[in-house]
């Protein structure tokens, strides 16, 4: 009884696995979408995707500019963690196939995917943040990190009272490394006698840094507590727990990162600590690839945003750094005429 | 017991049903508690489930999840919780990517390679755990959670430009060097995308674990130390040595579950390698009740909900359901089986009380009329 029963089992089991390997049946990619002139923008955001108070929600904020005036539609989806270079294909085809365009993938980890999915569908626009693609109907959004954090480094140096200043990083990775690079020219090029003290929360694929205010907390009060008394923080969102313990002790500055941190609501109660804000304007290069879909001319090609088209600047909220704003200034002028080169690595 | 016992199997049937009936209801309730129509959505993820380019989809995820839960189901029968699958799969991947990536040989020489440094490295680290068991008295499940995280730091230090790693054009992503076109593992031409050649290594996988766990000494001993430590050592067998050696097979195992990423996705080891997968292994395992045949269902299944839960974000549900789901299926099944179980042990009492009780009778008569 009991092996007869194993048998039967067993067969079923082959018999089901043989109906299903034979891929019968059609595809769900067999129509696609209509065509009656309306843009439909996808947007395929990395882990955490909206609502992770830094880099996701700022491509965010540039779609929700292009719905709002552009009278775009629109559709969003988000990486899980553990994902496989097949599963982010998968996302972006199956916007492409339902007629998104453009469609957009927001984070370097969508680069090998999008030079695959692009050659698919010629005829769809595709936006890659953070990344360069070869392909030919793709439009690659990088910035130039290095250059705003450059600025901070500036501010930092000329605001710390004895030249002991931390960079915390989410982790460890080159796009990290640029703003860490750039952080500490300005440092140094400003105070040379100055030190930076570099610290990264997660290391190689361990992306947990880059969500874990506890860690950012911990490293934060870590550096205070050896005198350090300007933090930058390029964390995602661990960044909110260094910026709450830079606030716990006066008379010390935090710097944040990607949006104007001085502004979120979850942070705007620390504002009286935070000196000044890198922002990225992911939200500029996806609203303007929209646009440009929209106005019948897709942008292609690489397009780098930098300090010279306020792509990266520095905020000004809260008058924090008016005493210095001269400084600040002059060394904007240099890189954007290119008398300093900065470094994208350390 | 020679007669078909229909009570019987209808017992054998009603765990696996009685877990699917819950876990459905459950997650309908957790639909309709969002404000959605809950039979629509399993309608969506059904129609796009069987889909061709679905289908492709699932057997393709299903290797790796298969291959997951098989490294995890050879500790479980051993009583052993391998919790560091996940970073032996890891360290396994990336020590496999940067050799296969090194080397330009043939592929019927570099594959298999690539392959057995994968297992070796995974059996080494998983020994390590087995090892600190057999000295030292180390719980495995508190020595392979450590080695994990020893595990990321060790690719997070060796996966950097200029040691093991290579930075891309754009700057921003590091990975080893991509595998040469000669290690690519074979396909199956399906159309719209490929399945995986190495569904056919899981299975032969599958086919050893059965293999070895009913048909060879060395299997006997292992679920015999897994049911009963004292009692397996009292007839004779190794118990250190038994341990030691099924974290090795375990760990190798481990070794194998990114080689479909690997060898017939992305070709190389970066930033972006899938991580977790140990740990949805441990779902599948007890989900496919350590049983070869199980495990495979339970990797279809969760390939299944996987893909139809990208169309029902595509939908506009929330895109968490699908996690949810998942966790409801384990907790019902693990839940349905004891509840069977003890429902059949219960209903096995009875039988015998009632036979002993009717011998009792008989002999009374036998007695009086005697």
């Amino acid at each position: 009884m009991r092996r007869v029963s194993k048998i039967t089992a067993a067969c079923a089991v082959t018999a089901a696995l043989a109906l299903t390997a034979t891929a019968c049946g059609e595809s769900s990619t067999g129509d696609s979408g209509s065509d009656n002139g309306d843009i439909k923008v996808g947007m395929a955001y990395d882990v955490g995707g909206r609502g992770d108070n830094s880099f996701n929600d700022s491509a965010a904020r540039g779609l929700d500019k292009a719905k709002a005036e552009l009278g775009v539609e629109t559709k969003e989806l988000t990486a899980k963690t553990g994902e496989t270079p097949a599963d982010r294909e998968q996302r972006l085809s199956s916007l492409a196939e339902g007629g998104f365009n453009p469609v957009i993938g927001v984070g370097f980890a969508y680069k090998d995917a999008i030079d695959k999915v692009a050659a698919k569908y010629p005829k769809t626009t595709f936006g890659l943040v953070d990344s360069v693609s070869e392909a030919k109907n793709v439009d690659s959004i990088v910035f130039t990190e290095e250059q705003g954090s450059y600025l901070a480094g500036v501010a930092a140096a000329l605001k710390s009272k004895d030249g002991k200043i931390g960079f915390i990083g989410g982790v460890d990775t080159p796009l990290i490394k640029k703003f860490a690079a750039g952080f500490q020219q300005g440092v140094k090029d400003t105070k040379p006698a100055a030190s930076v003290t570099i610290q990264y929360l997660s290391t190689g694929t361990d992306f947990s840094g880059f969500g874990a205010p506890d860690k950012g907390k911990a490293a934060a009060k870590g550096m205070l507590d050896k005198g350090i008394d300007v933090i930058y923080a390029a964390a995602g969102g661990s960044g909110a727990g260094s910026i709450e313990a830079v606030a716990g002790k006066p008379g010390t500055w935090a710097i944040g990162v990607d949006s104007d941190q001085a502004k979120d609501p979850a942070l705007s109660k620390y504002a009286g600590s935070i000196l000044t804000s890198v922002v990225k304007n992911v939200d500029t290069g996806v609203y303007e690839l929209v646009k440009s879909v929209k106005d019948g001319k897709p942008m292609t090609g690489t397009h780098t945003y930098s300090l010279a088209e306020n792509g990266v600047s520095l905020t000004t909220t809260g008058g924090h750094v008016a005493d210095i704003q001269a400084q600040l200034d002059a060394a904007k002028k240099k890189i954007v005429d290119g008398q300093i080169k900065v470094a994208t690595t350390l | 017991m020679k007669k078909f016992d229909k009570e019987r199997v209808l017992l054998a049937i009603a765990a696996p049903v009685l877990a699917i009936v819950a876990a459905f209801l459950i997650t309908a309730l957790v639909l309709a508690a969002t404000g959605k129509e809950p039979f629509s959505a399993f309608g969506i993820m059904f129609d796009y489930g069987v889909k061709s380019d679905s289908q492709v989809y699932i057997i393709n995820k299903a290797t790796t999840y298969y291959l997951a839960g098989i490294a995890v189901a050879i500790g479980f029968r051993m009583n052993l919780f391998n919790i560091g699958v996940d970073g032996q799969y890891r360290l396994a991947a990336f020590f496999a990517a940067a050799v296969g990536g090194a080397l330009t040989l043939p592929g019927i020489i570099q594959i298999p390679l690539i392959i057995v440094t994968a297992m070796i490295v995974g059996a080494m680290w998983a020994g390590v755990a087995g090892l600190l068991k057999t000295t030292r008295g180390v719980s495995e499940v508190v020595s392979t959670i450590m080695l994990n995280f020893i595990a990321t730091a060790i690719i997070g230090y060796l996966l950097q430009p200029g040691r093991l790693g290579h930075l891309d054009a754009a700057g921003t992503k590091v990975a080893t060097t991509p595998l040469p076109e000669s290690s690519h593992f074979f396909e199956f031409p399906t159309t719209p995308t490929p399945i995986y050649g190495f569904v056919v290594v899981a299975a032969i996988a599958g086919i050893g674990y059965w293999f070895t766990l009913s048909r060879t000494r060395f299997g006997f001993d292992l679920r015999t130390v897994g049911q009963s430590e004292t009692a397996a050592s009292a007839s004779g067998v190794n118990v250190k040595k038994m341990v030691v050696t099924s974290m090795l097979i375990s760990g190798g195992m481990a070794g194998l579950i990114g080689m479909p990423t690997l060898l017939n996705d992305s070709y190389e080891f970066g930033g972006d390698f899938p991580v977790g997968i140990g740990f949805t292994g441990i779902a599948i395992a007890l989900l496919g009740r350590n049983h070869p045949i199980g495990i495979a269902l339970a990797a279809i299944l969760w390939a299944f909900l996987e893909r139809g839960g990208q169309q029902l974000e595509f939908e506009n549900y929330d895109r968490e359901i699908v996690g949810v789901m998942q966790g409801v299926i384990v907790l019902c099944v693990v839940i349905a089986y004891e509840v069977v179980r003890r429902y059949g042990v219960k209903r096995q009492q009875r039988q015998v009380g009632e036979k002993l009780a009717a011998q009792a009778r008989s002999n009374d008569t036998t007695e009086v009329s005697a």
